[in-house]
């Protein structure tokens, strides 16, 4: 059974970067597959990265991670500003960040439309 | 504040270009061809290679440096010091290393010293001037690694050129690595073979320009 945790933005918003990391990793280590509401900076991604690598083990193999931007292309001048200020203030990276265990999610396919979750038992029953 | 900054030294020291030593990083997935392409490099303008290029995926472990490397294009020359890194992941699996016909003691090993190269990889982050991210031209170019290899550099606004290797390979698509990033030069090039190298250098120059 696969279990989908949902952090949304408010409880993950306020934590450092490293507390953030922590959590996650907790979540993933557990087995657990992570949806978070908003995307990690770019920076939080490669912390996140350098951690996985610190904890690798033949039983923990890293994670599998994509965040998908869902923020309106074609705004006018003034809505971006509007929605630029309101995220700055609010701490906020609009779009969903996906992180899992990669001993559970063997790949997550992406291109800019769509996001594939491929599971063990996934790829076992594609071939 | 530290990206105005950073504009701000390379500025300054590129006023000083023809004395400065550009330190030039090679990153990118495993498996990209980073090491075949600075050993193209290498061969082209010293005439040896300084690294080693496999099918295995984390060929390369550990940060590999080689200075002085003097680049000519159309006249003008430049002097950088090669840095390779270790492929970037997000996952290392050491029974993938078994496929590749290793013991199960030299695939732990490899996997261990694997997870040390990613991490002393993003730590070069902070020291290289620009940056050449290798990609493989025959696999998706949105995966989560790229996009957080680009997003970092963009943070530390570091200068890039991203290479499409293996363009001679059927599957090759570099229109698709192009639209994946449209903010950045996108060159294609097969390292292996050292096609279309003389568009690669004189890009390089641009980049380094910036």
């Amino acid at each position: 059974m696969l279990t989908l945790q949902y952090m949304p933005h408010h409880e993950f918003a306020q934590l450092s970067m490293s507390e953030k990391i922590s959590k996650i990793l907790k979540y993933v280590k557990e087995g657990n597959i992570l949806l978070i509401e908003g995307r990690l900076d770019p920076l939080e991604e490669s912390e996140l990265i350098k951690r996985t690598m610190e904890i690798i083990t033949k039983d923990f193999k890293g994670v599998e991670i994509a965040s998908i931007d869902y923020s309106p292309k074609k705004n006018s001048l003034f809505e971006k500003i509007k929605k630029d200020l309101g995220n700055f203030l609010l701490k906020r990276r609009p779009g969903l960040t996906i992180v899992g265990p990669a001993t559970i999610v063997k790949e997550i396919r992406k291109d800019p439309k769509r996001i594939e979750l491929l599971t063990m038992d996934n790829k076992k029953n594609k071939r | 504040m530290i990206k105005g900054l950073g504009s701000f030294f390379r500025g300054i020291f590129g006023a000083f270009g023809s004395k400065k030593r550009v330190k030039l990083g090679f990153y990118g997935p495993p498996n990209a061809g980073k090491s075949s392409l600075a050993n193209r490099i290498a061969k082209d303008w010293l005439g040896e290679e300084f690294t080693t290029a496999s099918a295995i995926p984390h060929e390369t472990r550990e940060v590999i440096i080689k200075e002085k490397v003097t680049i000519k294009s159309k006249g003008k020359e430049l002097t950088f010091n090669l840095v390779d890194t270790p492929g970037i992941a997000t996952k290392i699996d050491y029974e993938d290393f078994i496929k590749h016909k290793m013991n199960a003691k030299e695939a732990k090993d490899r996997a261990k010293e694997a997870t040390k190269g990613v991490i002393e990889a993003i730590k070069w982050l902070d020291q290289v001037d620009c940056v050449l991210v290798v990609l493989d031209s025959t696999q998706n170019p949105y995966s989560q690694v790229n996009i957080t290899i680009i997003g970092n550099l963009a943070a530390r606004d570091i200068p890039v050129l991203i290479v499409a290797n293996k363009s001679d390979l059927r599957k090759a698509d570099i229109k698709r690595v192009e639209a994946a990033f449209p903010q950045y030069p996108t060159i294609g090039v097969s390292a292996l073979k050292g096609t279309n190298m003389d568009e690669f250098y004189e890009q390089l120059f641009k980049l380094v320009k910036r």
